[in-house]
């Protein structure tokens, strides 16, 4: 299936593309982001005030075993856990790890991928091939059973799941950059820093990357939805938390024993923070890959 | 030419699965370093430890350990597990029985689903019902698998008592017995997979509403029902196909979550706790078995698409 050449012709058709303020008015007139930014605001601020605003200390000392396991009431709103612990406070403090985690894992894997793609896209050839083959092995695993694979032999910290997620990120956003620099390659802009014989880093990194810049914010965007899915599924699996930690996937695998016995609020209530929280990044990634493209 | 479309689709497909298996190496023998003492801990003696190594081969040059395991696994060995003591080969054998089983039950579910699903979006485009399919279909496929389950549970099996809890059906029970067993997992898998395929449904259908041989047959004077489905759908359902095949994958790393979640004895279990336990040998055959049949599928949906679509089965001939 070879790519028909349009190389022949002396001027080339150029789309124009949305401007940087027709961007922003798509994306000020859709709900779909408004709803969803809403909702990641509101996490962000008690990621980072998380510890302020909770009712009582989401660690839970001294440990108050004797009011465990009590139904949501005057005061604990959302009930306790299997340690006395307020549910209120656990899922307000544990939006904090989930957020770093997924959001230090993304940015590792942007970087590193953004480097590898301007780097593959301009030099191509052999150096390309290799990148698309190891990114399909990559991808032949599904990166819950990678992190599980990694996390088993360099044993289980919250650093290794950052530097998986992060690492097998980095070809996938790696291919993406690449295809964006392969279509830049072509325009006069690069042509003319050529022919005034720029650096080639130079090309890439100042002429280049400006303009790829749109396909990198995506592509982020679409990466920490599914960092956040990961880092979830493996915490509820047990890899990679400090049991301590306020986690929303650790307090439902903790606690969904009892959900038989009646005993539902320390495993709903994580259940319904995970789902606002994925769901509403999802939103605003989907709206911004619809303004953007 | 067909043929040779085949073969370099084969190829690729083995080259990436020889990296694959260099990677799930590095990944279960060369990175835990001492695999002996990770699976014995810290308490064991050196003599045991030293024991174990020679008993897994784990003492020898890497290249020899690899070159070992990957000649065996071409043969059918993969070695035996640590903690069941049986063969690799045997217990991820039996494990893909019953992860099949839960698969082919979503797949039954889901396919006609969100076919029906994509189809109806994209006729009522921009209408609410439009809505409600794209934007539930995104939430419902974003959300983790076991906070879908857990709600489930709550509802269907504690509150309602409709429905069991854990997926394994006791010893012996009849086939009706079972599906009821493995239908809430089932659910949790069509939750996420329905929005993805009813996305490309809906492009698909829309774009070729909006293609000229469907205006060409509107013209001419067909019925809209007609239309819709001699024209629209043949050449809409073409990417859907490709997706429904791919999504084995996905499937497979959506069933660690829900088998550990329900209780099954599928593959997703089987690898977890092979990592749970230490259990290296079961860790990597699992794996690249998994891995094989990713790539085997993407193979079967790559040629099941260019079969389709005579634009690439007769590229190059010409």
């Amino acid at each position: 299936m070879a790519q028909p050449s349009h190389s022949a012709g002396g001027f080339r058709l150029t789309i124009p593309q949305a401007t940087r303020s027709q961007r922003w008015q798509v994306l000020r007139r859709s709900a779909t982001f408004w709803v969803g930014a809403t909702i990641v605001v509101i996490w962000v601020v008690f990621a980072i005030f998380g510890d302020f605003v909770t009712p009582f200390d989401p660690l839970g000392t001294p440990a108050d075993v004797l009011n465990r396991l009590e139904a949501p009431s005057g005061e604990h709103p959302l009930g306790t856990d299997e340690l006395g612990r307020d549910v209120l406070s656990r899922v307000l403090a544990g939006a904090r790890q989930v957020l770093t985690v997924a959001l230090a894992a993304t940015v590792l894997g942007t970087i590193f991928g953004t480097a590898l793609g301007l780097v593959v896209g301009y030099a191509g050839g052999i150096v390309d091939e290799i990148l698309s083959r190891i990114l399909d092995a990559f991808l032949s695993i599904p990166l819950v059973i990678t992190g599980m694979l990694a996390l088993t032999a360099l044993g289980p910290n919250t650093l290794g799941v950052i530097v998986v997620i992060g690492l097998v990120f980095t070809p996938i956003i790696a291919k993406t950059v690449r295809a964006a620099v392969l279509s830049e390659r072509q325009l006069d802009y690069v042509t003319a820093a050529q022919l005034r014989r720029d650096n080639g880093l130079y090309v890439l990194f100042v002429e280049i990357l400006p303009n790829v810049a749109n396909v990198i914010i995506v592509e982020f965007t679409v990466r920490l939805g599914y960092a956040i899915f990961t880092v979830l599924a493996l915490s509820f699996l047990g890899f990679g938390i400090e049991p301590s930690i306020p986690d929303w996937g650790l307090m439902i695998a903790q606690h969904r024993g009892y959900l038989t016995g009646g005993i539902w609020w320390p495993v709903l209530f994580p259940a319904l923070a995970i789902a606002s929280l994925v769901v509403a990044v999802n939103l605003v990634a989907d709206s911004i890959s619809q303004a953007f493209e | 030419m067909m043929g040779r479309f085949v073969l370099r689709r084969f190829g690729l497909a083995l080259i990436t699965l020889a990296l694959l298996s260099v990677l799930v190496f590095i990944g279960t023998q060369l990175l835990p370093g001492d695999v002996g003492r990770r699976v014995l801990g810290p308490f064991a003696t050196q003599e045991s430890v030293d024991a174990l190594n020679a008993r897994l081969g784990t003492d020898r040059p890497p290249l020899v350990q690899y070159t070992d395991w990957i000649g065996g696994a071409v043969t059918g060995d993969l070695g035996d597990s640590i903690t069941f003591a049986r063969p690799v080969t045997e217990l991820v054998g039996r494990a893909l029985i019953n992860s099949a089983k839960l698969a082919a039950l979503a797949f039954v579910i889901v396919v006609p689903l969100s076919i029906w699903g994509g189809i109806l979006a994209a006729l009522r485009r921009g209408r609410l019902i439009d809505r409600l399919i794209t934007v539930g279909g995104l939430s419902a496929t974003v959300i983790p698998e076991f906070v879908s389950g857990i709600v489930l549970i709550l509802i269907f099996a504690v509150t309602l008592g409709w429905l069991p809890g854990t997926a394994s059906a006791p010893r012996g029970s009849g086939f009706f017995t079972q599906m009821r067993h493995l239908l809430l997992p089932a659910i949790c898998l069509t939750l996420v997979l329905f929005g993805y395929i009813a996305r490309i449904t809906r492009a698909g259908v829309i774009e070729a509403m909006e293609a000229d041989y469907t205006r060409t047959a509107i013209l001419k004077g067909l019925p809209r029902r007609v239309v819709i489905r001699r024209e629209v759908l043949r050449n809409a359902l073409l990417p859907t196909i490709a997706v429904v095949a791919s999504q084995m994958g996905y499937l497979i790393g959506g069933l660690v979550v829900v088998e550990v979640l329900f209780s099954y004895q599928g593959i997703g279990q089987l690898l977890y706790s092979a990592a749970q336990n230490a259990d290296f040998p079961l860790l990597a055959g699992g794996v690249l078995v998994v891995g094989a049949m990713f790539q085997g599928s993407m193979l079967l949906a790559d040629l099941a698409y260019s079969w389709l679509n005579p634009r690439i089965r007769l590229a190059g001939s010409g």
